[in-house]
């Protein structure tokens, strides 16, 4: 026999006052956490210098904010979320929180709340650097909205599968290169374009490529969406084996 | 010893532990343990390294799944804890899960704000254990023992009814562990009960009212840490030290009594002291094995 535990087992209100706490608490991390800041800047100022720099004749209309759009949310989102949950369970700071009454929900609201708002302020840099506006600048930022949400999620599941840092950055990399790299090599390929096309930063990079033109749209959505739910899924799994108590 | 988590609500108990076994594969860590501990008392669970201490704090908390026998917390089954529940809990565990970035100030704050509390109690805490001075400073630049106190005081500052230390001094300077004592006893004297896991016999002596002894997950031996060296005081010694600087061993029989009251009435003691052994001895003569 094997008697059940865990704060876990209970359920109630999400208190928004514990989710802001956390947030705050994440939002300074960040700041003082040189390896995570690297990956919010490296791409947008990347896309910068690139599109600025770089004439090449006949190169479609902002390829390299794209180019580098793509990479970022393939990149960014996941490798920081797994980062900070694997580094919270290593250092049993998760563990803490936890028992002293902070619910799983709370959590992820704060900490990925957090994160979430960091890639958007990059994604907007992006967006600044290839001078979309009005219903374009719209469509960019809800593009790499859903794909950092995305990306954010596998994160999550990255890190709590991990039992530490190392651990989540062995598993991490080889999925990380898979999304971020796939957009770009599918360009090359038209099998690497096969598989690219079922990928959320796939997708986004053709919703990227589409901005303000309408095509195809709802297809991408579906794609982005059918990978949202299974990171759901997978999360729902991984929360279940991975989550202290 | 009670029949279940129900008959604790008529007492004044705020742990009650019921043969609770747990097991590892084959391994077996605890061993139907039962205890019962009082409010506001300072409970001592001590044992070597290995002994099972930590799982049974982990299995109080609802970390560990026990895998028999009942585990109570103010009458309620360890394993279904709620928030409620944890927020009358403070622990202190052996890694002290602190944010490094994050400055000693800050660290109480995220709690401040989690368990609802105004940060003039995170800078009461603070101030009670020497950290004021260094509350800018980055968690990750603190030295161990003040990493210790920080995390007490991030423990304590919600004023749990219940707090649950494992090897609160382990690996710190005497200093420290002063501060730390005073920390507890101050807890104590406010209705907390302590429950405290360490393998320093010296400190459990001193600050708990009940201890047990772990030995390979088993109970050797429990109840008032002078009562179970009185209770394991076979040879029933006293050692005088006269005034001229001779030491006398006598045992503490009637046979002895007119050697003593000869002493006594021509004023020739400096000091006398009976010779219970200590828990360590205790813990040596329950189970053939050195205390590590």
């Amino acid at each position: 026999m094997e008697v059940s535990c865990g704060v876990s087992a209970e359920k109630g209100e999400t208190e928004m006052g514990n989710a802001a706490a956390i947030f705050d608490k994440q939002r300074k991390e960040v700041v003082k956490n040189k390896e995570i800041l690297i990956q919010f800047v490296m791409f947008p100022v990347l896309a910068f210098i690139m599109e600025h720099a770089v004439k090449v004749p006949g190169l479609p209309e902002h390829y390299f904010v794209r180019l580098f759009a793509s990479m970022y949310i393939g990149m960014a989102p996941l490798t920081v979320m797994a980062a900070v949950i694997s580094e919270e369970k290593e250092k049993n700071t998760l563990r803490v929180l936890m028992f002293s009454g902070v619910r799983p929900a709370e959590y992820l609201l704060g900490t990925g709340g957090c994160v979430w708002m960091i890639c958007m302020a990059g994604a907007f840099a992006l967006c600044l650097t290839g001078q979309y506006r009005g219903m374009a600048m719209a469509g960019f930022m809800a593009a790499m909205g859903m794909g950092i949400l995305t990306a954010m999620m596998i994160g999550a599941v990255i890190g709590m599968i991990s039992r530490n840092q190392m651990m989540a950055t062995s598993i991490g990399v080889p999925v990380m290169l898979l999304f971020a790299f796939l957009p770009m090599l599918a360009q090359f390929n038209e099998k690497v374009k096969l598989v690219a096309a079922f990928t959320y930063s796939g997708q986004v990079g053709n919703l990227l490529a589409q901005t303000g033109s309408g095509m195809e749209v709802w297809k991408s959505m579906a794609v982005i969406s059918a990978n949202m739910a299974a990171a759901v899924f997978l999360f729902g799994m991984a929360y279940r084996k991975g989550w202290p108590g | 010893m009670p029949e279940g988590c129900m008959e604790v609500r008529e007492k004044d108990w705020d742990i009650v532990l019921q043969n609770v076994s747990m097991q590892f594969g084959e391994k077996k860590v605890l061993k139907e343990v039962s205890l019962h501990i009082e409010r506001g008392e300072i409970f001592g669970l001590l044992g070597p390294s290995g002994a099972g201490k930590t799982t049974l704090i982990k299995i109080l908390t609802g970390q560990a799944a026990r895998t028999g026998g009942s585990a109570c917390l103010w009458g309620r089954d360890c394993g279904q804890l709620g928030r409620e529940a944890y927020r009358k809990i403070g622990m202190m565990l052996d890694n002290t899960g602190l944010y490094e970035r994050l400055s000693c100030y800050d660290n109480l704050k995220l709690f401040a704000q989690i368990y609802g509390i105004p940060m003039e109690k995170a800078e009461d805490g603070l101030q009670a254990v020497g950290l004021w001075q260094d509350r800018k400073q980055t968690v990750g630049k603190l030295s161990k023992g003040m990493r210790g106190r920080l995390a007490l005081v991030r423990a304590v500052m919600h004023e749990p009814q219940l707090l649950f230390l494992d090897e609160p001094t382990s690996g710190l300077d005497p200093a420290t562990s002063v501060w730390i004592h005073k920390l507890i006893k101050k807890q104590q004297g406010q209705g907390t009960t302590v429950f405290l896991t360490t393998h320093n016999m010296e400190e459990a002596a001193k600050l708990c009212s009940h201890v047990a002894l772990l030995s390979d997950g088993t109970i050797v031996e429990y109840g008032k840490p002078e009562e179970i060296c009185r209770r394991h005081d076979r040879e029933r010694q006293i050692r005088i030290l006269l005034k001229d600087g001779e030491r006398v061993l006598m045992r503490n029989e009637s046979t002895q009594a007119e050697m003593l009251k000869d002493y006594m009435a021509h004023g020739m003691i400096e000091t006398i002291h009976s010779l219970e052994p200590d828990l360590e001895t205790v813990f040596l003569q329950l189970t053939g094995k050195e205390w590590k």
